[in-house]
């Protein structure tokens, strides 16, 4: 209850602080809205439907880039810390493409898929794969190694090993990474929204700009913020906290 | 007064006596074991052990004397740079389905219940799925867990945590198991209950067992056989038959009388390695290229 009191005073000292310095009238009010008008075209956007289909757009691709990147990504983490070759010549290849921004794959995914929806899917998927992968590889090398040697003296080895120990034990660390790995595919869609038409939040930020509707520009800004915390707090860290609690890692019993 | 203490002391070497197995009658047999670390520690040397069928043979040593290592080597989890180890004369090649380790930790799966513990490793070993489920509740009830069934490692107490683990090696039920430390992390009355506990389980099933201890009292408490090993190089100094009835209790006056005196030799040995260790260390001329220690992986 005290945390989400300070929390409050946090965020309502900020949105006093934004409408003190709108006040004092140093920038235009086009360049720089009051929060209640912000507000208000957070409401309207909201009422005419515009950033709800935009937000479903954004979601929708989301979900499939990032779909696509878990099936990917945890099985290539899997490899990398399981079998020699791909520890020895994928992995540096994978950190080394890890170190790109994943925007940089932007032109290439035009070229290639064209404006498409593959073109940002393609992004996304670049931006966040890698690091899931990273992530699983990371947690599987970290896995207990009595519960393998308990694992070879029971006699569970091949697929029982890998998907009956080896996946569940490494479990939290990989939702830690996927967690990870949704905040890169989050910002990697935005940015490729941003730069052509696409119909998502990314393109209402844009058609913002380019009608010098600022307003229009912060409030689809506090909803980026607001579905990214959403999805952040109540899937990933519901999904963790309840990983944690029953694998035993968390104090509370 | 001084005619009774002598008497005991009498009594209780006459109840604990050199064992003498041979090759030809054992269980299990270890032969001329050497073991190098990849460090070049010499964890064994020259280690001839053979266990009977339904033997509870207790390895006794300071730590770093080579029982973990003789232990895994028997497990088939430390491949022995020398000599052999074989199981109804057949030489093992890495783990089998034969015998079965148990850690000092109970190294339960913590995402699954203790019932899953256990189908989950009756499924590896083939069971079928209809038995599964039956056996688990079966050896639950065998360590007194009845009512845990459905409950997470983490919600249970060391003891408890430690008779999942036994339940769950007793479910797959091999025919040697292969203890080391088992009881080592728990509290001093919990760990008698281990005892009492595995000596009945023990008694009604006559496993072989080899158990691993560094506490004197632990092993005469179980064992029908004591091995005392010594370190640097680890070996085996004596061994041991105790001729004391089962079931075994903590304060017996003649058990606590062998404990004296195992404790006795076993400081005997310690005091021998201490000042052998004072010396320059014997350096051994290989006779031929060392051979790098091997210890399998994980499968
Ligand atoms: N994996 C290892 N690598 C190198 N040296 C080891 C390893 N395991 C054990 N040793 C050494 O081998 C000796 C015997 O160890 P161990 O068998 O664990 O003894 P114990 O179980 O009796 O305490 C010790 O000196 C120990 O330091
Ligand atoms: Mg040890």
């Amino acid at each position: 209850m005290k945390h989400h009191a300070q929390k409050l005073l946090v965020l309502a000292l900020l949105i006093g602080l934004w409408e003190l310095v709108a006040r004092m009238g140093v920038w235009s009010p086009h360049l720089l809205p009051r929060p209640l008008t912000v507000a208000q075209s957070l409401v309207a956007m909201v009422a005419d439907g515009r950033l709800v289909g935009a937000a479903g757009r954004s979601l929708g691709r989301l979900l499939r880039a990032y779909l696509m990147s878990v099936t990917l990504g945890v099985p290539l983490g899997l490899l990398i810390s399981r079998i020699p070759f791909f520890r020895n010549a994928v992995k540096p290849v994978v950190m080394g493409l890890q170190a790109l921004p994943s925007i940089c794959w932007l032109p290439l995914a035009l070229l290639w898929f064209g404006l498409t929806d593959g073109a940002i899917l393609f992004v996304v998927v670049m931006g966040s794969v890698l690091g899931i992968a990273i992530a699983t590889e990371d947690s599987v090398n970290g896995v207990d190694p009595q519960l393998t040697r308990v694992a070879s003296t029971l006699g569970v080895r091949g697929l029982r090993f890998h998907f009956g120990v080896l996946l569940p034990a490494a479990l939290p660390g990989i939702v830690t990474g996927l967690k990870l790995g949704w905040s890169f595919a989050w910002r990697a869609l935005l940015a490729g929204e941003l730069l052509f038409v696409s119909g998502g939040l990314g393109q209402l930020l844009t058609v913002g700009r380019e009608l010098m509707d600022v307003p229009q520009v912060m409030a689809v800004m506090v909803a980026i913020v607001i579905i990214g915390t959403a999805v952040d707090r109540v899937l990933f860290q519901t999904v963790e906290v309840r990983l944690r609690r029953r694998w035993g890692l968390t104090a509370t019993t | 007064m001084l005619r009774a203490l002598l008497g005991r002391w009498r009594s209780s070497l006459r109840l604990l006596q050199p064992a003498h197995v041979g090759a030809e009658r054992a269980k299990i047999s270890v032969a001329r074991l050497d073991h190098e670390y990849a460090n070049k520690v010499v964890a064994l040397q020259n280690v001839d052990l053979n266990v009977r069928s339904g033997e509870f043979v207790c390895l006794l040593g300071p730590s770093g004397c080579g029982k973990s290592t003789l232990l895994y080597a028997l497990a088939g989890h430390v491949v022995p740079t020398g000599g052999s180890v074989s199981i109804d004369r057949q030489p093992i090649h890495g783990p089998g389905p034969d015998r079965l380790l148990m850690f000092q930790e109970a190294a339960l799966f913590p995402w699954l219940t203790v019932r899953g513990n256990i189908t989950f490793a009756l499924a590896a070993r083939g069971v079928p799925r209809a038995e599964r489920r039956e056996r688990a509740d079966t050896y639950i009830q065998r360590v007194h867990l009845g009512g845990f069934e459905d409950t997470l490692p983490h919600q249970l107490s060391g003891g408890m945590k430690m008779r999942a683990s036994l339940a769950r090696a007793l479910a797959v039920d091999p025919a040697v198991l292969l203890m080391d430390e088992p009881f080592g992390s728990l509290d001093a009355q919990t760990r008698i209950h281990m005892q009492e506990l595995l000596q009945s389980i023990w008694v009604r099933t006559g496993k072989t067992v080899v158990f691993v201890t560094h506490d004197v009292h632990e092993a005469l408490m179980l064992g029908t056989r004591v091995v005392l090993m010594a370190p640097r190089p680890g070996r085996v100094v004596r061994d041991l038959e105790v001729h004391l009835p089962m079931p075994r209790q903590p304060e017996d006056a003649a058990l606590n009388e062998m404990v004296r005196h195992v404790g006795r030799l076993l400081r005997e040995v310690e005091g021998r390695a201490h000042t052998r260790s004072l010396q320059p260390a014997p350096t051994r001329a290989p006779a031929q290229p060392v051979l790098r220690p091997q210890v399998i992986p994980g499968p």
